[in-house]
C-alpha cells in the first residue's frame, strides 16, 4: 500500500510543478481541487483494494493478492438470492416510477391544469421527509392495511422515492417538446395511440433511459425502508448489513462493494452518454 | 365576382370558438373555391389561426358548421380530416430523416417499397429537393425544412392545404423566392391552398382571394386590387398599405356622383359608384385617398412638403396642409418639386367609407 500511497502523492505534487508559470492563486486552486478529489475517492479505492488483500484485517501493511472473496461471493447462496432480490425491485421500481412520470410529466407540461403547483410540491415532499420517518410511517400503513411485509412493499415504499425523479427528469425533456410534432402526425393521419409511438416515444427516450437508469440505483441502493419493508426477504444493502456482524465476512462485502463500484459508474458514464447524444441532436436542430 | 358562382369547396356557416369570455372566433361565414388560393388576413390576435384550427380539426367550434367538399367536419378528429397543415414551425420530426418525413403520412395507404419511393421521390422533385432524402432533419437550412414540411403534406394529396405563417421565419429574399415558388406550385398542382398570415404583402401577393379578419370576424372577402382599390371599412383601408382619411359631410347627392364638404380639402366630388355602403344628405363619412393617387402639382390643395424619403423608383413625401395636424401621405415618382405644392387628384381615386 505504501507504494500505491506514494504514487498517489508524487502525481499530485505532480501537477503545481508542471505549472510553474501560471500564477501561485491558481496553483493553490488547483492543489485544493486535487485535494478534494482524493477526499471524495481515496475512500472510495479501498473497496477495491482491500478486497483483493489475503488478509480478514482491514489494516495495512496488505498481506498479499487474494480472489478468495470473490470466489466466496460468487458461492454466497443468500448473498445472490439477496442480489436477485435487488434487481427484481429495482427493475419493477424503475419501469413503474418512469411509466408514472411520464404520462404525469406529459399531463403537466401540455394541459394547462388546476393546482399544477401544489401537486408538484406533494409529489416531491416523500423527498424531503426523513426515510426513517416515511419508513415508519409505511410499516403502520401496510400493517393496517393487513398487506404482508414482501418486496411488493418495498416496490410501493421506493416508488415514493423514485416518482419525483422520474417526474424531474420527464418533465426536464418535454419542456424541449414541439407539441406541434404530435399535432403534425395527428394531420397526417395518425391516431394519438400510434403517434404516441411514432412521435413522442422516440423522441422521449434519452429521458427515459435517463430515468431508468437513475432510478434503478436508486431503488437498487436504497436502505432504510427495504429494511422496514422487506419482512424476510433481504434486498441486497439490507443483507449486507446483516453481515456486518460477521467480521470474517467483511472482505466479501468489499468484494460486494467493489463489484456494485464498478457497474454503477458503468451504468453513470452509460447513462450520460446516451443523455448527451440526446442533447446534441436536439441543439443542432434548433 | 366568378369564385363565387362556383360551389363552395370549404363552407363555413356560422363559427365560433370562444375561450372563456373571449370570442376568438365570432359568428364568421366564409367561402372558399375549389382550388382557389385563399388567404386569411389579419393582425396577430384576430382570430385566424384559431380559424385554420378549426377547420384542420385541432380544435372543434362552438358553434357553427365547417363542410369540406360537401362533407360536414363538425366532430371529425384532425387525423380523419381531408386537411393537411404546414405548421408555423414546422414541426418536422427531428428523428427521422427528410424521406421519412415525407413518407410520415403515407403508411395507411400501404404502399409498396417501389410504389412508396416512386411517391416520395416525385414529391421531393416537385418541391426540389431531389437526393436530400437521407439528409437528417436537424442537417437542413431554414428554407428546406420549409419544402419538407410542405412536401410531408402535399404527399398525402388533401383536398385543402392549410398553411400557418409559412413563410415567416425565412428572410426577406428567401421569403420572395419561395411567394413566387407558392404561387406557382398551387397553380401547377390545383389543390386549394388556405394561407394564414399577417403580412398583407404576402397576402396581396399570392391570393386570389382574401379575407381580412379582426377581432375575430371577417371585415371583408375580394381580391387584393379589389381589396386595396375599394376597402369596405376603415379598418381594412388602414390595415392594406398607407392611406389618408379625411373627415366629411355628405352635401348634396346627384343622379352619378356626390357631393362632400371635407373641411381642409374644400368640396369633394365622389362618384356614386365609390359608395358601398347607404348614407344620406347631411351624415358623416371618411374619404380616404392612397398616397400614389394624389399628385404634388395642379391640384386645388395648399400644401408644404415637410419631409421627404427617396426610395429608388418613388420618393415618399408628407406634406403639411393648413387646418390639418396630420400630414398628408403623397407618394410620386417625379422629381421633388421646390417650394409650395398644390395637391390633387382624380374623382375615381377617392375612397368613400362608412364613418364608425
Amino acid at each position: 500500500m505504501s507504494e500505491e500511497r506514494r504514487t498517489q502523492r508524487v502525481s499530485r505534487s505532480d501537477g503545481p510543478a508542471k505549472a510553474t508559470n501560471a500564477p501561485s492563486k491558481s496553483e493553490g486552486l488547483r492543489a485544493y481541487a486535487f485535494a478534494y478529489l482524493a477526499f471524495l475517492y481515496l475512500p472510495v479505492l479501498f473497496l477495491p483494494l482491500f478486497s483483493f488483500n489475503a488478509s480478514h484485517f482491514i489494516a495495512f501493511p496488505l498481506a498479499g493478492f487474494t480472489l478468495e472473496w470473490y470466489r466466496q461471493l460468487f458461492a454466497d447462496d443468500a448473498m445472490l438470492h439477496a442480489l436477485g432480490n435487488s434487481l427484481e425491485v429495482g427493475a419493477v421500481t424503475a419501469l413503474l416510477a418512469t411509466l408514472l412520470g411520464l404520462t404525469a410529466a406529459k399531463a403537466v407540461t401540455q394541459y394547462r391544469l388546476r393546482g399544477v403547483g401544489a401537486m408538484l410540491g406533494f409529489i416531491s415532499l416523500p423527498l424531503f421527509i426523513p426515510d426513517i420517518v416515511l419508513g415508519l410511517s409505511l410499516l403502520l400503513l401496510l400493517g393496517v392495511a393487513g398487506f404482508p411485509l414482501s418486496l411488493a412493499g418495498v416496490v410501493l415504499g421506493h416508488l415514493t422515492l423514485c416518482v419525483p425523479f422520474a417526474l424531474t427528469v420527464m418533465i426536464a425533456r418535454f419542456e424541449g417538446f414541439d407539441r406541434n410534432l404530435e399535432e403534425a402526425s395527428a394531420d397526417l393521419g395518425e391516431t394519438a395511440w400510434i403517434t404516441f409511438w411514432r412521435v413522442t416515444f422516440p423522441l422521449m427516450l434519452p429521458g427515459i433511459a435517463a430515468s431508468l437508469l437513475l432510478t434503478f440505483i436508486t431503488s437498487f441502493d436504497e436502505f432504510l425502508l427495504a429494511y422496514f419493508l422487506s419482512g424476510t426477504e433481504a434486498t441486497l444493502p439490507v443483507y449486507i448489513w446483516g453481515q456486518l456482524r460477521f467480521p470474517e465476512r467483511l472482505p466479501m462485502v468489499l468484494a460486494l462493494g467493489a463489484l456494485i463500484l464498478v457497474v454503477s459508474v458503468a451504468l453513470v458514464i452509460l447513462a450520460e452518454w446516451a443523455r448527451n447524444r440526446g442533447v446534441e441532436k436536439k441543439s443542432i436542430g434548433a | 365576382m366568378t369564385f363565387l358562382s362556383l360551389s363552395p369547396y370549404l363552407s363555413i356557416k356560422k363559427v365560433s370558438k370562444r375561450f372563456g369570455a373571449l370570442a376568438a372566433v365570432d359568428a364568421v361565414d366564409l367561402e372558399v373555391p375549389r382550388g382557389a388560393f385563399f388567404a386569411l388576413l389579419g393582425p396577430s390576435g384576430c382570430g385566424k389561426t384559431t380559424l385554420l384550427r378549426l377547420i384542420g380539426g385541432f380544435a372543434q367550434p362552438d358553434d357553427g358548421v365547417i363542410t369540406i367538399d360537401g362533407a360536414p367536419m363538425n366532430g371529425v378528429p384532425a387525423n380523419l380530416r381531408p386537411t393537411n397543415m404546414v405548421f408555423q414551425s414546422y414541426a418536422i420530426f427531428p428523428h427521422l430523416n427528410v424521406f421519412d418525413n415525407v413518407a410520415y403520412g403515407l403508411r395507411k395507404e400501404r404502399l409498396g417499397k417501389d410504389a412508396l419511393y416512386a411517391r416520395v421521390g416525385a414529391m421531393l422533385a416537385t418541391v426540389r429537393l431531389e437526393g436530400l432524402g437521407a439528409r437528417r432533419a436537424d442537417e437542413l437550412s431554414g428554407g428546406q425544412r420549409q419544402r419538407v414540411a410542405l412536401a410531408r403534406a402535399l404527399v398525402k394529396q388533401p383536398k385543402i392545404l392549410l398553411l400557418d405563417e409559412p413563410l415567416g421565419a425565412l428572410d426577406k429574399r428567401l421569403r420572395e423566392a419561395m411567394q413566387v415558388e407558392l404561387r406557382a406550385l398551387q397553380k401547377s398542382l390545383g389543390i386549394t391552398f388556405l394561407l394564414v398570415t399577417h403580412d398583407q404583402e404576402e397576402a396581396l401577393s399570392m391570393a386570389d382571394r382574401v379575407a381580412v379578419m379582426s377581432g375575430g370576424r371577417i371585415l371583408q372577402v375580394a381580391s387584393p386590387r379589389e381589396l386595396y382599390e375599394r376597402p369596405n371599412c376603415r379598418e381594412v383601408a388602414d390595415f392594406i398599405g398607407q392611406i389618408n382619411f379625411f373627415h366629411a359631410t355628405v352635401k348634396s347627392i346627384e343622379s352619378d356622383s356626390v357631393t362632400a364638404n371635407a373641411g381642409v380639402l374644400g368640396l369633394v366630388t365622389v362618384p356614386r359608384a365609390a359608395f358601398g355602403f347607404s348614407f344620406a344628405v347631411g351624415d358623416h363619412i371618411l374619404l380616404a385617398l392612397r398616397p400614389e393617387r394624389i399628385t404634388l402639382q395642379g391640384g386645388s390643395v395648399a400644401g408644404e412638403i415637410i419631409a421627404a424619403s427617396f426610395l429608388g423608383e418613388r420618393s415618399h413625401y408628407q406634406v403639411r396642409i393648413a387646418g390639418r395636424a396630420e400630414p398628408v401621405y403623397v407618394a410620386s415618382s417625379g422629381v421633388e418639386p421646390q417650394g409650395p405644392v398644390m395637391l390633387g387628384w382624380n374623382q375615381d381615386a377617392v375612397i368613400a367609407l362608412p364613418f364608425d
